[in-house]
């Protein structure tokens, strides 16, 4: 077992250290980054605005059903609600399901060439097959995750002051005056730090399980899995460790 | 010229490729042939790199591969061109773009010269019309002429093909095999073809490599098969009743001719 997670550990170090050699065609390189920009930020934005909705009005809502004395105002909830999606569930949560979407989609696009023989077409032609593929998703995910975690960061707080005058708990007024209250610059630089770490997991493991795959479409699905479960833990497990670190 | 001195090649305890030497040519299609297992695909990816040997040399015009650094690799793997069981072609791509993507990759010159190259190429494996399509809407056939136009597109000194005629019907089966032989020719280069058609041995094979169990058995031409006296060759290439028919009758057609007979006899 513990063998195991030593050869799957050293196999992934030397997967990235294999992407850093002269690339063959920087303008090539430079059009596939783009293609994975779009690809991993604009095709993610969707999910992404309607979990940070969501998850901002349900905050929102929750808090104030706990927050239930007349001794505290009702400001401090918008203040809860913006350091706990600042904190934690725009970067966690955020990523959690980017780690389903855009992992799955890495995943299973690099297992699939790797089945039917594309990686080695690209091998042959004498392209690192590890810096064209693999380096210019690492990029993407490391510029545009941590936007959409901005994003998230927003609409989760607007979803927030939006559900709380929706259903009479706090104005649009008490609401903003308690997201001034105490602000800290550095949540937002955790919360940022946070994405980037969360980013390069989200990258960088299903492209570890995709680029080895071996067999046909049922090892793909598995490895497609794994890599959504290993992602996911790793992001908790990081989640954890920066806490305690940073906090 | 490719030749392999004497390589090995294991995947832990089992030997697949025990000590092998053999000699592709330029200018001829050279086919390895054996049955499932008898590591003619291994010998193929260790020839273009694709594995590495355990031991001995695979030189390229006398160049030994195999113990080049990764840098020197790449620019003879920029002269080699393959063609893949499956095709291998990028999904997200049309045709065009398929064969232009090694162009676009390694190629120099205006945009308006690599399309006019991939057209070219297109036109030679009879593909022009269907440069716009995606690999998802064209045939099995199709695919293949579709990487054999990639697979040229860089005029490669040498070519590649594994099992070319797998999953097609005869016709287009010997299309392919025309349209490799042909190139071959036009172009002066090494092809390699790891094939069990028995139609591509009979119609391209000017030089035969038969592997069993990892070991070359036997080497020479298609017309050498007709009147070769290996039993295990004879097996698998005249694996049925009709085709041991169709042997008689071309061995008498053969004998008929001077030359034929006085190499026979001489033997």
């Amino acid at each position: 077992m513990e063998f195991r997670f030593f050869h799957h550990f050293g196999s992934y170090l030397l997967m990235l250290k294999g992407m850093f050699s002269r690339p063959e065609n920087m303008k090539m390189y430079w059009k596939e980054f783009m293609l994975q920009c779009v690809d991993i930020g604009i095709g993610s934005l969707g999910i992404v605005l309607i979990i940070s909705i969501f998850m901002g009005g349900v905050t929102t809502l929750q808090i104030s059903y706990q927050l239930v004395s007349p001794i505290i105002p009702k400001a401090t909830i918008a203040q809860v609600v913006r350091d706990t999606i600042i904190l934690e569930f725009a970067p966690t949560l955020t990523c959690i399901v980017l780690a389903g979407v855009v992992g799955s989609k890495i995943a299973s696009e690099l297992g699939n060439m790797r089945v039917s023989e594309q990686i080695d077409a690209l091998e042959i032609m004498g392209i690192n097959t590890k810096g064209y593929l693999i380096g210019p998703k690492i990029l993407a995910s490391l510029i545009m995750i941590p936007c959409l975690i901005a994003i998230a960061g927003f609409l989760g707080i607007w979803g927030g002051l939006e559900a709380g005058s929706l259903a009479n708990i706090l104005s649009h007024e008490e609401f903003m005056q308690g997201l001034r209250q105490e602000f800290k610059a550095y949540n937002i630089f955790f919360a940022l730090f946070k994405s980037f770490v969360f980013a390069f997991i989200i990258s960088t493991v299903p492209s570890y399980y995709g680029y080895n795959v071996q067999g046909g479409a049922l090892e793909i699905g598995k490895a497609s899995t794994a890599a959504v479960v290993v992602t996911c833990v790793l992001i908790l497990f990081m989640d954890y460790l920066l806490a305690a670190i940073l906090l | 010229m490719i030749e392999l001195v004497n390589i090995k090649k294991s995947f832990g305890d089992k030997v697949i490729l025990p000590e092998v030497s053999a000699v592709m040519e330029t200018g001829k299609v050279n086919l390895i042939i054996g049955s499932s297992g008898s590591g003619k695909t291994v010998m193929m990816k260790c020839m273009v790199g694709l594995m590495e040997v355990d031991n001995g040399k695979i030189l390229y015009e006398g160049q030994d591969f195999t113990g080049m650094e990764e840098k020197d690799r790449k620019e003879i793997r920029r002269e080699i061109g393959m063609l893949f069981q499956g095709s291998a072609l990028f999904d997200s791509m049309t045709v065009e773009q398929n064969v232009m993507f090694p162009l676009d990759m390694f190629g120099s010159g205006s945009l308006r010269d690599k399309k006019k190259r991939v057209m070219e190429c297109l036109e030679r494996v009879q593909l022009k019309d269907a440069a716009k399509k995606f690999p998802a809407e064209i045939s099995g056939g199709m695919k293949k002429r579709v990487g054999i136009a990639r697979a040229i597109v860089l005029n490669p000194k040498y070519l590649f093909c594994d099992e070319p005629n797998s999953g097609l019907d005869p016709q287009t089966s010997l299309l392919i095999d025309k349209l490799i032989k042909d190139i071959t020719k036009e172009y002066n280069i090494t092809t390699v073809i790891n094939t069990h058609d028995m139609n591509t041995v009979m119609e391209s094979g000017d030089h035969i490599v038969y592997m069993y169990q990892g070991r070359k058995q036997w080497e020479g031409s298609n017309k050498d098969i007709i009147f070769s006296k290996d039993e295990k060759l004879n097996d698998f290439i005249f694996a049925s009743d009709f085709l041991r028919e169709a042997k008689e009758i071309r061995q008498m057609e053969m004998f008929q001719q001077k030359d034929w007979r006085d190499k026979l006899k001489k033997d």
